[in-house]
């Protein structure tokens, strides 16, 4: 009894044991390019955001460091006298001011107010005519603000997926496994949920539970489930009857163990590639809420508040904001959707 | 169907009874003294048991009897009548055209599947996702409207055909732009599974020219996934186009439940949730039909 019991890691002569799911897909990742050198990308920017969060970079992104709508370093601050006062067009050069002072009311006390206004100190921080990637309307580093915003982008649409994952697998088990009224019960909340155009189902909650990043987290997960649910439930179902999960049942193991102790594991990779789409989807989404003013907060900054911003700084021709923003959110996205398809294929050859 | 809407009832109502703030509250503003907020709580009902509630709800959804908007007292029924024309005469367009040049795109990458152009245009597309579609609308608008002044940057009329040639060609041609990428990349995978099967290589073997086998083989049946793919995206149409209805200043649907959201104005939302849940079940019924019609094999349950 004892002998077969410890017998239980110990390899067999002459078998060798086959690498595990996870060891082989490794090695598959490996051998794909594309799908390292996005895995590299993906890890950059998940360590750019871990020193935001510390405040080790970007700390100070609220600042106003430069001159407003400082441009960057590259351009160079000539472009700002470019900027001329339009008013300057419509006054006559040889007009003189007018003297006002015998019809103002206020003109006496002009004086006092001067000696008012010296003796409080005002330190005007010297401010930078060019930032390395230009400012924005209040002279905020544009590069700092884009940190930042991936910070809050990236969190928001990695704990979304996190919370959709979590509700997704947990009722797909549920349906797949128990079936029954149970499993009838869980298709109906899919149906309501699926009924309804995602976009409105967020429009929706957002008008019920107001702004806030953490909101913003809840409803993504709230609303974006039901993709998953569906998949894990499917997979359940093909493995409820299989012959580990039967002989599982046979040496006593409980419908929880067998739920998540046994079937889990076989079908996590499912779980993983599909939330890996979800963190691409709820990314975008949090740019989408965040522009429309549903999302963060107005002292917090994301890339979808940066678009918003920049939207009429461009018509001014500012354009540096609205390029930080996209080619944050383009390098990162890309990279994370082609990891994502790299794992996939890793993961399950036979897709491919 | 009438479960799930029964559900969507009770999700919509519950939602906004416990999650909601109080609409009196909403309503009376924040000058109004606790008498004026007990007053518009009897006119509202908010005194009565939850369940009396929702039956005035529920009497609401099926006497098309929303009252009246929160923020601009205008009867719900009219918003609809009125904004949704302006919704349709954008969304429509887009949504043929998207549909016609996908399936154009897709067919003529997955003939040349596995070549460089095939790889190229999928890296392109893959890079092209990764960009919000805000920026294409900030860019696109800022470009041709504002810089080279080819479109209005925005505006809108009475009239449909004005609004069709010269206000809606704008936002059409970007959305169209922008939702060509994805349509190309999911239809693809349509017509490739369709190319491998056994029919086309029995239809080659019989001599039946490339164009044949392409027009009248493979993409009769790869329409029947793309068929169902339309259904999917159709009752979007009617709110889908709120991010360019904002930018463009639509007066449509769209923009409409985004206002609603940002004034509370909770009437409004609840109506366009629940309207917009039954169409999806009507469409969703009307698409399982015409799939016996164009599949006989499929049978209806």
């Amino acid at each position: 009894m004892t002998a077969i019991l410890q017998g239980k890691d110990v390899q067999l002569p002459g078998v060798e044991r086959s690498a595990g799911v996870w060891i082989s897909a490794w090695r598959r990742l490996r051998n794909d390019r594309v799908g390292m050198v996005s895995l590299s990308v993906v890890v950059l920017f998940l360590m750019l955001v871990l020193l935001a969060a510390t405040h080790l970079v970007a700390a100070d992104w609220q600042r106003e460091v430069g001159v407003p709508n400082a441009p960057p370093a590259f351009v160079g601050a000539k472009a700002i006298e470019k900027s001329t006062d339009p008013l300057a067009a419509l006054v006559p050069k040889d007009a003189k001011p007018v003297d006002l002072s015998d019809i103002d009311p206020l003109a006496p006390k002009y004086k006092e107010w001067a000696e008012r206004a010296a003796k409080i100190q005002i330190a005007e921080p010297p401010r930078a005519t060019t930032l390395p990637f230009g400012g924005d309307r209040l002279g905020r580093d544009v590069l700092s603000k884009a940190v930042k915003g991936a910070e809050v982008s990236i969190f928001v649409g990695v704990f979304a997926a996190v919370l959709a994952t979590l509700i997704g697998t947990l009722l797909g088990a549920l349906a797949g496994y128990v079936g029954g009224k149970v499993g009838d019960f869980l298709e109906w909340l899919y149906n309501v949920f699926t009924s309804v155009p995602d976009i409105l189902l967020i429009f929706a909650f957002a008008a019920v539970l107001g702004r806030g990043i953490d909101t913003v987290i809840l409803i993504l997960g709230l609303v974006g489930w039901t993709g998953m649910y569906r998949q894990v439930r499917a997979e359940y179902i093909k493995h409820r009857t299989r012959e580990y999960v039967r002989a599982a049942e046979a040496i006593g193991a409980s419908h929880t163990s067998r739920m998540f102790v046994h079937i889990l594991p076989n079908v996590s990779h499912v779980v993983l590639v599909r939330m890996s789409l979800l963190v691409v989807g709820f990314i975008k989404a949090e740019v989408i809420l965040s522009f429309l003013g549903l999302g963060v907060p107005v002292d917090a900054v994301s890339w979808g508040t940066m678009l918003s911003e920049a939207q009429s700084e461009l018509v001014l021709g500012h354009w540096w904001q609205l390029a930080a923003a996209t080619i944050f959110m383009a390098v990162f996205v890309t990279a994370f959707s082609l990891l994502a398809d790299a794992v996939r294929d890793a993961l399950d050859p036979k897709l491919r | 169907m009438v479960p799930t809407l029964a559900g969507v009832i009770l999700l919509v109502f519950f939602l906004f009874k416990f999650f909601g703030g109080d609409p009196a509250e909403i309503l009376g503003g924040l000058l109004a003294t606790p008498e004026q907020i007990q007053a518009i709580r009897q006119q509202l009902g908010l005194n009565d048991p939850w369940y009396v509630q929702l039956w005035i709800f529920v009497k609401g959804i099926f006497s098309f009897n929303w009252g009246n908007s929160w923020a601009t007292a205008e009867p719900v029924s009219n918003i609809f009548r009125t904004r949704l024309p302006a919704t349709l005469t954008v969304m429509i367009p887009i949504l043929l055209l998207d549909v016609v040049l996908g399936v154009i795109a897709a067919m003529a990458v997955a003939y040349v599947r596995g070549s460089l152009t095939d790889r190229v245009v999928m890296i392109i597309i893959t890079v092209a996702l990764s960009i919000s579609f805000l920026v294409y609308i900030i860019v696109g608008q800022w470009l041709f409207g504002f810089q080279l002044g080819w479109f209005p940057v925005q505006g809108w009329t009475d009239s449909t055909w004005t609004n069709l040639t010269t206000y809606a060609v704008l936002p059409v041609m970007l959305a169209v732009f922008v939702g060509l990428a994805p349509q190309t990349r999911l239809y693809r995978g349509f017509f490739l599974d369709e190319i491998n099967q056994d029919y086309v290589r029995t239809a080659r073997a019989k001599g039946l020219s490339e164009n044949k086998i392409l027009f009248k083989h493979v993409l009769r049946n790869a329409l029947i996934p793309v068929l169902t793919n339309v259904s999917v995206q159709l009752p979007g149409i009617f709110i889908g186009s709120f991010l360019i209805e904002t930018f463009f200043s639509i007066p449509g649907l769209g923009r409409e439940v985004l206002l609603a959201v940002n004034r509370s104005d909770y009437p409004v939302i609840q109506a366009v949730t629940v309207y917009l849940a039954v169409l999806t079940m009507v469409i969703n019924l009307l698409a399982d039909i015409m799939y016996k019609l164009v599949d006989p094999r499929v049978v209806l349950k």
